[in-house]
């Protein structure tokens, strides 16, 4: 019966998610106080009927309920409890409910600070949110209720899929929806200010915040994507350009775009109408990205359950929403847009360029991503577009976006000193290329690493500027400890977030330019060497797991006689789905990571093993942290919460109702 | 029309590493082999490389590759003996051909039309006019005493 | 104005190729064989392991079927009786490519659900099937009397596939190649 409840309560929740959309949405067409009022509490009851929706299904799973199809489909009484909790999420059903919960939240979130904003503005956006939560509790509802029973009930169920039962699956979804869901409040923004007919900077101070917290768990989830890939799957990649990966890469680089924008709309008044278009565009990115692994028109590793009943439903709800927001820009902004004046070399400048760069870069993903799909559509054949392409075309945009990065934030507004720059970057760029140079040759890696090189120059080009420019900061009121704490955390964020990117630079450069594999056929007590270590295989043994069994290997590493880690890669057979698994083993360093894999059995009672080295890796999550870390700064700085305040006492000409 | 690979051989994609070690007696051939296998697409684990893909028909596709670069064949041989069977679907990187210079060329041309957006942006307000107002000395005393008595949101 | 109804134009054409990639499959890879000559290969058979059979076998009739199979392939069960039926009724000659299989299995395989073959040839080790592009199994091709490849189906036979697909192309070759 309680299943019914939690299906019951969903219903409820779209209720109310009709009622936060039409009535605020209405009101403030017609100025009617009353009706906009609706939008807040509309807002925390959608929200409390959801989270019920959500426990029930928990408790579906955590007791073994059988009889909801869904629970049947993804666990099963051998599932650790663990497993049980983050299953919910492990299929398609589960984890659309778990986005539109996450809608909800962040839409009380942006409730609790409505009151900072005029009344009508905030009914707007908050009926945005909630026309988004009508449309995915609309699918919910129709196509893909987790709630479905099935008579007669199973014994047992079908068990979590093996690959998502491990840690890294516990918190990487979340976190991706977290991201994905929290550009809606940019949208939400967006287009309530083009409604409204009035964006200006207070639009934009608004916006910066939820835009850069988005952005930050965006950050994460992208990152913990990656590293669970690279130790769960056992081929030791951290990117493959796989279609969904794409699908959350690109509203990141727009994203990234739209925080830099936002800043020139916040402290110029301009960049208003691309500000607008990059917020509508990445959100549309994140819906797009939520039709490509559930439409069935990708081949992905990530895709779930396909089916083009539900392609179809997302794709009409996809039209609507970014199309009519699209149909808004195009109506509203030729109103709304400023035209600001600034020097070729100014701040300005610098950050269009750096918007062009990565529009551009997001286009190209976008374009290799579906061009598989073009061209079968267009009945010309089957092709495949795969990381060769993507890293061909990706990297040589990617590198004078890190130029601008290091020297934008030393360029002055409106009108940079050229002369200045010029030798700042003399000072730092020379350096920098001698040390990357000297890394080349003290490492002993030869001078032929042309990409490694630049890597690692733009990366002490990044390090060295942001240095710079902190010291130049402090310079002017002293190095004590009070005029550290002066600085705004929006500063330091910035700073720390572009040397994440330089860390993430050395990481993926060395890397890529280093890393060393072999699979070789071992029997116990023979070994393999590999970028100087040797890994010897010291047996291979039988255990059992909570519901699996495995064949585990002890592998010793050693260097130079000594050892340095002890290895146990096994081989999974989960009891249930019958699936192998092969679960890796691997020493993680600071400089390098040492990893093992099991394969199959040979003759003569060896094994397939598969070693790798894989030199400064962690680096590339390390930059990632920092990089979201700096996004966490600057959401928490002061002048968001100062401006605020003063938005309330002092009345803004003009920025009410209209 | 859905398509169902039988023998279900996909459902084990991306679980097992189920790869055979071989090794070449030519170290220029071992590389040659190694840089060869990422670009070639798995058909069966039509998300991995062959280099990584488990399924037995990437294990015999491995096989063929192996003894075409034993026996001397040039990386180009090689794949156009793939596509001849396969088609282009079994290369990660598109041949550069009419069909791909959308692809391979579309990058580089919204990059130049974005220079072209930046140039246009930029050379608009060269024309506009620029530098700032000049200020009387009594508006200087008035924006000094503005900006000390309140820290507006336009601080840097 | 123009220029800000540029992104709506843009998404609109995005979308009018997502809705087409719907009614797609994209793990489907079509064969670039179709129209050319019939690869060229000599195997034993699965009934007399001394006799060779070879593609030339195939260039006989108006049309002449290649089912690929194996015993431990579940959807060839399924497709079996389909496939039997349907080459019986219209009298058409067919050739089996046992690939990557055990021949004892093979044949008690045959001998639990029917030998609608004509030949089998034994491709034990998959070489064969490589030439041919088979990349999942089942699989059917059909040839004309020129040896060259005019279809190729991917998966098990279905009566829709049959009676939209294949049994007009056949007809065809029938009329083109003379009488069966």
């Amino acid at each position: 019966m309680i299943i019914e409840w939690g299906h019951f309560a969903l219903v409820l929740a779209f209720l109310l998610a009709l009622c936060q959309t039409v009535f605020p949405l209405w009101g403030a067409a017609r100025n009617r106080p009353a009706w906009m009022a609706v939008a807040v509490p509309a807002a925390w009851g959608q929200l409390l009927f959801l989270a019920l929706s959500y426990g029930v299904l928990t408790y579906a799973f955590v007791s073994h309920d059988f009889s909801v199809l869904y629970v049947a489909q993804n666990s099963n009484s051998t599932l650790p409890l663990i497993y049980r909790l983050t299953g919910v999420w492990g299929g398609h059903e589960g984890s659309i409910l778990l986005w539109v919960l996450i809608l909800s939240g962040w839409t009380v979130a942006v409730a609790a600070s409505a009151r900072q904003l005029p009344t009508a503005y905030a009914a707007r956006v908050i009926g945005v949110m909630g026309a988004i939560s009508v449309g995915f509790l609309a699918f919910i509802l129709f196509t893909s209720n987790p709630f479905v029973r099935q008579f007669p009930v199973p014994v047992d169920g079908q068990d979590l899929n093996p690959l998502l039962q491990d840690p890294g699956m516990v918190i990487h979804p979340p976190m991706l929806y977290m991201g994905y869901v929290g550009f809606s409040v940019a949208f939400a923004l967006a287009v309530a200010a083009l409604l409204g007919g009035r964006l200006d900077a207070t639009w934009a101070r608004w916006s910066r915040p939820w835009t850069t917290a988005a952005w930050m768990f965006l950050t994460v989830g992208i990152a913990l994507g990656s590293h669970w890939a690279y130790y769960e799957l056992g081929w030791g990649g951290w990117w493959f350009w796989d279609p969904v990966e794409n699908a959350s890469f690109m509203p990141w680089l727009t994203g990234t775009a739209l925080i830099h924008s936002l800043a020139v709309t916040e402290k110029r008044d301009g960049f208003k109408a691309w500000s607008v278009l990059l917020a509508l565009t990445t959100f549309s990115l994140s819906l797009l990205g939520t039709f490509l692994v559930r439409s069935g028109v990708l081949t992905s590793v990530h895709a779930f359950a396909t089916d083009p009943g539900r392609g179809l439903f997302i794709l009409v709800f996809l039209t609507l929403v970014v199309g009519g927001s699209l149909m808004l820009y195009a109506w509203r902004a030729p109103r709304v847009r400023s035209l600001i004046t600034f020097a070729p070399l100014s701040r300005e400048s610098l950050l269009l360029a750096n918007n062009v760069l990565l529009v551009v870069a997001a286009a190209a993903v976008l374009l290799g991503t579906l061009y598989p799909l073009a061209v079968d559509a267009l009945g010309l054949g089957k092709l495949s577009v795969g990381p060769p392409y993507f890293n061909t075309v990706f990297v040589p945009l990617m590198l004078p976006l890190i130029v601008l990065m290091g020297l934008g934030p030393l360029v002055a507004w409106r009108q940079g000193r050229g002369g200045e720059l010029a030798r700042v970057a003399l000072r730092i760029g020379l350096p920098a290329l001698g040390l990357a140079l000297l890394c080349l040759v003290v490492f002993g890696l030869g001078w032929r690493r042309y990409l490694l090189a630049v890597s690692l120059w733009l990366a002490f080009w990044t390090l060295g500027f942001s240095l710079y420019g902190i010291g130049q900061r402090l310079g002017r009121r002293g190095f004590s400890p009070r005029a550290w704490a002066q600085l705004p955390r929006g500063f330091y964020g910035m700073h720390l977030a572009h040397a994440g990117i330089a860390l993430f630079m050395i990481g993926a450069g060395v890397v890529s330019a280093l890393e060393a594999e072999r699979v070789v056929r071992l029997a116990p007590g023979e070994s393999t060497e590999l970028a100087g270590y040797a890994f010897r295989l010291e047996s291979v043994y039988p255990i059992t797991g909570p519901n699996y069994t495995a064949e585990e290997a002890l592998i010793v590493v050693s260097r130079a006689g000594r050892e340095v880690a002890r290895l146990t890669p096994q081989k999974r057979l989960y009891t249930v789905r019958r699936q192998a698994m092969t679960q890796t083993a691997f020493d993680a360093g600071m400089t390098r990571d040492l990893f093992a894999a099991l394969g199959d059995p040979l003759p003569g009672g060896a094994w397939s093993v598969r070693v790798h080295y894989k030199p400064m890796v962690r680096w590339i999550w390390m930059g990632t942290a920092l990089m979201a870390l700096g996004g966490l700064l600057a959401i928490t700085d002061r002048r968001y919460r100062l401006a605020t305040a003063r938005v309330r006492s002092t009345p803004m000409k003009g920025a009410v109702g209209a | 029309m859905r398509v169902l690979i039988a023998g279900m051989a996909w459902l084990l994609c991306g679980t097992a590493l189920a790869i055979a070690p071989r090794s070449f007696e030519d170290p220029a051939q071992q590389r040659q082999f190694e840089a060869l296998l990422p670009e070639l697409r798995c058909l069966v684990c039509q998300n991995e490389t062959l280099a990584d893909s488990e399924a037995p028909l990437a294990e015999d596709l491995r096989r063929e590759v192996a003894e075409m670069v034993r026996a001397g064949h040039g990386s180009a041989d090689i794949k156009d003996f793939l596509v001849a069977r396969y088609g282009d679907f079994v290369l990660y990187r598109p041949t550069v051909k009419p069909l791909t210079y959308a692809l391979w060329f579309g990058p580089f041309a919204l990059l130049l039309l974005g220079s072209g957006i930046w140039l246009a942006l930029t050379r608009r307000n060269r024309r506009a006019g620029l530098g700032s107002p000049r200020l009387s000395e009594a508006e200087h005393q008035r924006a000094r005493a503005l900006l000390d008595g309140e820290r507006g949101p336009n601080a840097p | 104005m123009m220029r800000f109804l540029l992104p709506l134009g843009a998404f609109l054409l995005l979308v009018a190729l997502l809705y087409v990639g719907l009614g797609l499959n994209p793990r489907e890879v079509p064969s670039p064989l179709v129209g050319r000559p019939a690869p060229a290969f000599v195997l034993p058979t699965l009934a007399d392991p001394e006799r060779r059979i070879s593609e030339q076998d195939l260039a006989v009739a108006p049309v002449t079927l290649l089912n690929v199979w194996a015993s431990w392939c579940a959807a060839c069960v399924e497709e079996h009786p389909v496939l039997s039926a349907w080459v019986k009724r219209r009298g058409l000659p067919l050739v089996g490519l046992n690939y990557k299989d055990d021949s004892e299995q093979a044949r008690a395989w045959l001998a639990r659900f029917g030998n609608p073959f004509r030949d089998i040839a034994v491709d034990r080790d998959g070489r064969v099937g490589i030439d041919w592009g088979v990349y999942g199994v089942p699989e059917t091709f059909v040839i004309d009397r020129a040896g060259i490849i005019r279809y190729k189906h991917i998966g098990p036979l279905t009566p829709q596939v049959i009676v939209e697909k294949l049994d007009p192309l056949i007809d065809a070759l029938q009329q083109a190649g003379g009488a069966p």
